[in-house]
């Protein structure tokens, strides 16, 4: 067994009164494919937020490659090799894809030798290639995102992630945008993540997918961590018991 | 393989650039030549070099305050304090100029002081609007709104209530105006040009026709334009506002530090405002607590006819300063066509409407061009 790449210690959240995290432990060795799951407003996106540095848990760790990164900047955790696909997309639509691809990592070049200012040009074609590799296709690169489809921002999304190398890749609903085709290259590129030993968190609410890609399933319910169990002793019926929460009733 | 299936771009149909989306893209340059074209034919003595180089000394107040203020629409702000802060400057300045002189020092280095001290004050308003709507949240209306009777308090209290700074030694203004109100080239009609001074010594024919050719408060509008249009095009200072104004949450988390980048572009608005303080000094030689007061809605004009959108993230300094000299056109073609003052504020009004419709009508045609 490996040693956790991830490792999530009793990590509570809470929103004014409510709590979004109870407690939650939760790991990822290198190589794996976890997919996080639960009802709408479960935690789910709120956990991967810990763990990406936009929110600070109150209470617990959260180690990466065993360093402490709980309540670290989101720009310190993604040096340290973690990408976000956020549910959001979190993109600049005001921005073309060069940009969005390199938002907050923008590359420098030296006008005159001194002055330092955006490569555009570069910004452009690196985003090119990895939309390339991808096989996502976008019409005008100069385009503004805003005026791209729902899936292409998606595809963009996407593209930004796996332009940096990470270490640990997490998709929030990746797929929720995107047509049949597009769904199956997205669960494409995330078997090809775990053969290059990069482990991968997915939450979904399309259980095919997660059935398709998880090594793990964990399951949230309000707040809390229902179940973690792998793929092989998951079935549909046992996921949906935990998350609608029947199965704790039965014991 | 199915995954091979490519995300397919939308068929691009409408990709010839049109007559309607020239215009559209490029309306402001349009109208403020329309309009130079309308008031030269209509009004005598507008088609002169003076009346231009007047134009465009007149168009520096605005046009300054508009370089900060675009900065601050495009993250989705707005600055209203910084017409106070323009006289707040020009009141710091004539006094430490002022007594500084009389304590009997040189007039340059009194000068230097004396812009030095506006600059430096006209940050701290900029400082703490940046806070409170950086870092505690409020949102920059109110922010701005309460800096904005502050500083007006603030630089009333430093003339004692009165609007202007008291008597200024006649050696400081002398250099003051040299500066504030001349030129460095001047064109001499028949003569050729004279640097630095307005020339001396000529035929009172002659001398009425000696017009500047390069005012230098224009000079320095033209510089700082030309700073702050290339740290917001081209920098990662500039494409982080981008960023700020067009989706916070995003900014955040691509990890661009948004509570301080805030603070220093209302520093920014602050400063550019600081400079129009000291320059109103230099060309009126006076320090007044008003002298910003009717600019103010004016750089938001000029923003937003320059096509920057008040909901953030998009903008440019270029069009701020043809807002800006839209409006100094348009007031003084209104002026010489001997249109009773009112109607400047009517027609600015009636400019600014059409010009946010215009923008979104632009808006509109582009994302019908990408999706046709
Ligand atoms: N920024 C916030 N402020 C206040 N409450 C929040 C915030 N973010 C999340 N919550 C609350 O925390 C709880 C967990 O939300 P979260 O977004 O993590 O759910 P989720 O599992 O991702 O749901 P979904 O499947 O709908 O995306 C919800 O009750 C939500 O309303
Ligand atoms: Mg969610």
């Amino acid at each position: 067994m490996h040693e956790p790449i991830l490792r999530v210690r009793g990590v509570s959240k809470f929103f004014g009164g409510l709590t979004a995290l109870d407690n939650v432990d939760f790991e990822v060795v290198p190589g794996e494919v976890v997919a996080l799951l639960g009802d709408n407003g479960a935690g789910k996106s709120t956990l991967i937020k810990c763990i990406s540095g936009v929110y600070r848990p109150e209470q617990g760790d959260i180690y990466f490659q065993q360093q402490q990164i709980a309540g670290r900047s989101p720009s310190e955790v993604r040096n340290l090799g973690i990408e976000t696909i956020y549910q959001d997309l979190a993109l600049a639509e005001n921005l073309d894809v060069g940009a969005n691809v390199f938002l907050g990592k923008e590359k420098i070049k030296y006008l005159f030798g001194f002055l330092p200012v955006t490569d555009d040009e570069y910004m452009r074609r690196e985003a090119v290639t990895v939309l390339d590799k991808l096989d996502i296709h976008i019409p005008s690169l100069k385009q503004k995102l805003v005026n791209l489809s729902g899936g292409q921002r998606q595809a963009v999304a996407i593209a930004r992630a796996m332009y940096w190398n990470a270490q640990l890749v997490i998709m929030d609903e990746p797929t929720a945008a995107l047509g049949v085709p597009e769904q199956r290259k997205v669960l494409a590129l995330i078997k090809s993540l775990r053969e290059q030993n990069i482990p991968v968190i997915l939450i979904s609410h399309t259980m095919q997918d997660v059935m398709a890609v998880a090594d793990r399933i964990v399951i949230m319910r309000r707040g809390r961590v229902a179940a973690d169990m792998p793929r092989s002793e998951a079935t549909e019926e046992i996921i949906v018991r935990h998350i609608v929460g029947s199965a704790e009733v039965g014991e | 393989m199915a995954e091979k299936a490519k995300i397919q771009p939308r068929q691009n149909r409408l990709s010839r650039t049109t007559l309607v989306e020239f215009v559209a893209q490029s309306w402001s340059y349009l109208f403020l030549l329309a309009m130079v074209i309308f008031f030269s034919v209509t009004g005598t003595g507008f088609f002169t070099v003076n009346n231009f180089a007047n134009i465009f000394v007149t168009s520096t107040l605005v046009a300054l305050m508009a370089i900060g203020q675009t900065y601050v629409v495009i993250t989705a702000g707005i600055d209203l304090s910084i017409g106070w802060t323009v006289g707040l400057a020009s009141v710091i300045a004539a006094r430490t100029m002022r007594d500084l002189v009389n304590g009997g020092m040189e007039i340059a280095p009194a000068m230097l002081l004396g812009t030095v001290a506006a600059l430096l004050v006209a940050l701290i308003p900029g400082i703490i609007n940046g806070i409170l709507i950086g870092r505690v949240k409020i949102p920059p209306f109110i922010a701005t709104l309460g800096m904005f009777g502050i500083v007006r308090g603030a630089a009333f209290l430093l003339t004692d209530g009165q609007q202007v700074v008291g008597q200024l030694p006649d050696n400081l203004r002398e250099v003051l105006r040299a500066i504030g109100s001349g030129s460095l080239v001047y064109l001499i009609p028949g003569q050729g040009v004279a640097w630095f001074a307005r020339p001396e010594g000529l035929e009172p024919a002659v001398i009425r026709g000696v017009a500047p050719l390069l005012p230098y408060p224009v000079i320095i509008t033209a510089v700082i334009v030309v700073i702050f249009a290339f740290i917001l095009g081209r920098t990662k200072f500039g494409r982080h506002t981008y960023v700020v104004g067009g989706n916070q949450d995003a900014a955040v988390r691509a990890g661009i530090n948004v509570k301080n980048h805030l603070v220093w572009v209302y520093v920014l608005s602050a400063f550019t405002a600081g400079i129009a303080g000291v320059l109103y000094l230099f060309r009126f030689t006076s320090g007044a607590p008003q002298a910003g007061e009717a600019a103010l809605l004016q750089s938001v004009a000029a923003v937003v006819i320059g096509g920057t959108n008040l909901f953030g993230g998009e903008g440019k300094i270029s069009g701020a300063v043809i807002g800006a000299l839209i409006i100094g056109v348009l007031q003084t073609g209104l002026v010489i066509l001997n249109v009773d003052a009112v109607w400047q504020f009517i027609v600015v009004g009636v400019v600014i409407i059409v010009a946010v419709l215009v923008n979104q009508a632009q808006a509109a045609l582009e994302r019908l061009k990408t999706n046709a």
